[in-house]
């Protein structure tokens, strides 16, 4: 594993974000977004607390609608266009180029997030909020994020069509946050196995960024990020090494 | 070392249809090995998998010595590539494509500006260095490819049909860079076209159906032509049918055909020249010569003759 390669490439991709109107796009529909789910769905104001849960909590629903739109392009885009084959006949190895896209579009993410520092200063200027919590809040925001950008480059990796990639990442990240949502766990919970329920939702976005978004930064909530975040790249690299040819 | 290109017993199958079937040549350093064959024969496929781009069904490839399937990135390191069409990052522009080259090659600090520029120079691409390569004409992009290929100065250097798409101009220009290139690197060259086979290679393999069907120097190829030192003769004061007899009677002649509206073709036994006899025996005869040439030989027939053979291609 070569830091400088996966840096190269990480910064490449990176850069590429921006080589089109798509970032801005991208990072201004988050925004209103962000503001929109804080202050109606969120109630802001009406809550009357000095704190950012609202922009938090509504996080794993945005992130289930707007990161497969980042990551669509990570490999769809390079088998399209035959690029994948002048990177994958350069010296490195298929893990860093995996790393490297993953990281930038973590990257890209973590500054359409830090975008919203408008809001940390709206509330400071009203209250009194536990900065920590918040920032523990932002780092675990930005974790969660992590984790469907795995999934959607891992997918965007299994077809040439960026649309495709979108669509399926967007399920497959839905899957992955409804699997703890009440309703989904009330209809399991009627009749199947307790240990299987919690199994279930122990898959659960929303079960370990709960806690994360109220500021607790819990080491099993952590691993569970991390996890996840691994094991789809490991799948990415392999989906990669065997389909790049195709 | 001058042996740099190791190939034994290459193969490649998807599923049933067998791309390369047990390829084997080497490459050393100083040679231009012209890679030949029609569409579809495993050109491209072979070139993938000496990159490292495709793994093989069977046989080994090994660069500079490393072998592809234990050691990729050393080999990796030791080549240099253009794909066929020439891929590249779209939006990105060349100075900035380059660069990134540069960087996943190692090459450091002002080495890296150096390296970018001068293959920059050397594929001619200076005066489009800060236009997105999407913009770009069809040649520029082949030759931004060409550029990245030549940055890291490789030992190695695989194309896979660099002058595709170029203009006779552009053509001529990339023919002799890779003719300057030529002394201290070994490179395969895949193509089509059949006038490169003397305007760049020292060497030719064939190969049609996944298989090598020919490996030699390019005369050797144009010596398989029917047409190799064939002598084209007409002659002004003698009947064409007598003239033809003479022809005929000849000891080192083989076979006698009429050209249209200038004499006959005359075709030598086992190949060997004869313009100099030939035209001694006429003037024996007092005859005045008209026209004499002898013929090279026709790389598109004997390119349609080993990769059709069963077709019964003439010329």
């Amino acid at each position: 594993m070569n830091i400088r390669n996966i840096w190269f490439i990480m910064k490449r991709e990176f850069n590429g974000y921006f080589a089109t109107p798509v970032a801005y796009v991208f990072i201004i529909i988050f925004l209103l977004l962000t503001g929109f789910s804080t202050f109606y769905v969120g109630n802001f104001f009406e809550r009357g607390e000095a704190d950012l849960y609202p922009f938090f909590s509504m996080h794993p629903w945005l992130y289930i609608l707007l990161i497969p739109a980042i990551s669509m392009r990570l490999w769809a885009e390079e088998r399209k266009s035959g690029s994948i084959e002048l990177l994958m006949t350069l010296p490195v190895s298929v893990f860093e180029a995996v790393i490297g896209k993953f990281l930038a579009a973590w990257a890209f993410t973590g500054l359409a997030l830090f975008l919203n520092f408008p809001l940390w200063i709206t509330v400071n200027y009203l209250g009194n909020p536990d900065n920590g919590v918040i920032v523990a809040s932002f780092l675990g925001s930005l974790l969660m994020a992590g984790g469907f950008l795995a999934i959607g480059s891992c997918i965007s990796a299994i077809t040439k069509n960026q649309v495709i990639a979108f669509v399926i990442s967007l399920i497959i990240s839905l899957v992955f946050v409804l699997s703890g949502y009440g309703i989904v766990i009330d209809f399991f919970s009627g009749w199947a196995p307790k240990t299987l329920v919690e199994t279930v939702s122990s898959f659960s976005f929303l079960t370990h960024f709960d806690a994360i978004s109220k500021g607790v930064i819990d080491m099993r909530d952590m691993m569970y990020f991390i996890s996840l975040i691994v094991i789809w790249l490991f799948a990415n690299a392999l989906i990669v090494n065997a389909r790049k040819a195709d | 070392m001058t042996l740099r290109i190791e190939i034994d017993d290459l193969a490649k199958y998807f599923g049933a249809i067998k791309a390369v079937d047990g390829v084997s040549f080497s490459v050393s350093k100083g040679e231009v090995l012209g890679f030949l064959g029609p569409n579809g024969a495993g050109k491209s496929t072979t070139m993938k998998m000496i990159t490292g781009f495709l793994t093989p069904t069977r046989g080994t490839v090994r660069v500079c010595g490393y072998d592809v399937l234990t050691d990729p990135i050393s080999v990796k390191a030791h080549l240099g590539y253009l794909p066929e069409g020439a891929p590249a990052y779209a939006d990105m522009t060349p100075d900035g494509f380059l660069k990134f080259i540069a960087e996943i090659r190692g090459i450091k600090g002002a080495d890296r500006r150096r390296a970018v520029d001068s293959a920059a120079e050397r594929a001619r691409i200076t005066n489009v260095m800060y236009q997105p390569i999407e913009t770009l004409s069809k040649g520029y992009k082949r030759r931004v490819g060409l550029a990245q290929s030549i940055l890291h100065n490789p030992p190695v250097l695989i194309l896979d049909e660099p002058t595709d798409g170029l203009d006779p101009n552009q053509k001529h220009e990339v023919r002799t860079l890779i003719n300057e290139m030529a002394e201290d690197k070994a490179i395969i060259i895949s193509t089509h076209i059949l006038e490169e086979v003397h305007a760049l290679c020292t060497r030719n393999v064939v190969i049609a159906n996944g298989k090598v069907k020919f490996d030699g120097t390019p005369q050797e190829l144009e010596s398989k032509s029917r047409y190799y030192n064939a002598v084209v003769v007409n002659v002004a004061n003698i009947e064409q049918n007598a003239f033809e007899t003479f022809l005929k009677s000849l000891p080192f002649v083989a076979q006698v055909e009429p050209v249209e509206g200038a004499g006959f073709r005359v075709y030598p036994k086992d190949g060997q020249q004869i313009t100099a006899e030939l035209s001694e025996k006429i003037r024996e005869n007092g005859w005045s010569i008209d026209a004499l040439h002898a013929e090279a030989g026709r790389l598109d027939e004997v390119f349609r003759s080993i990769t059709m053979p069963n077709t019964g291609a003439k010329n």
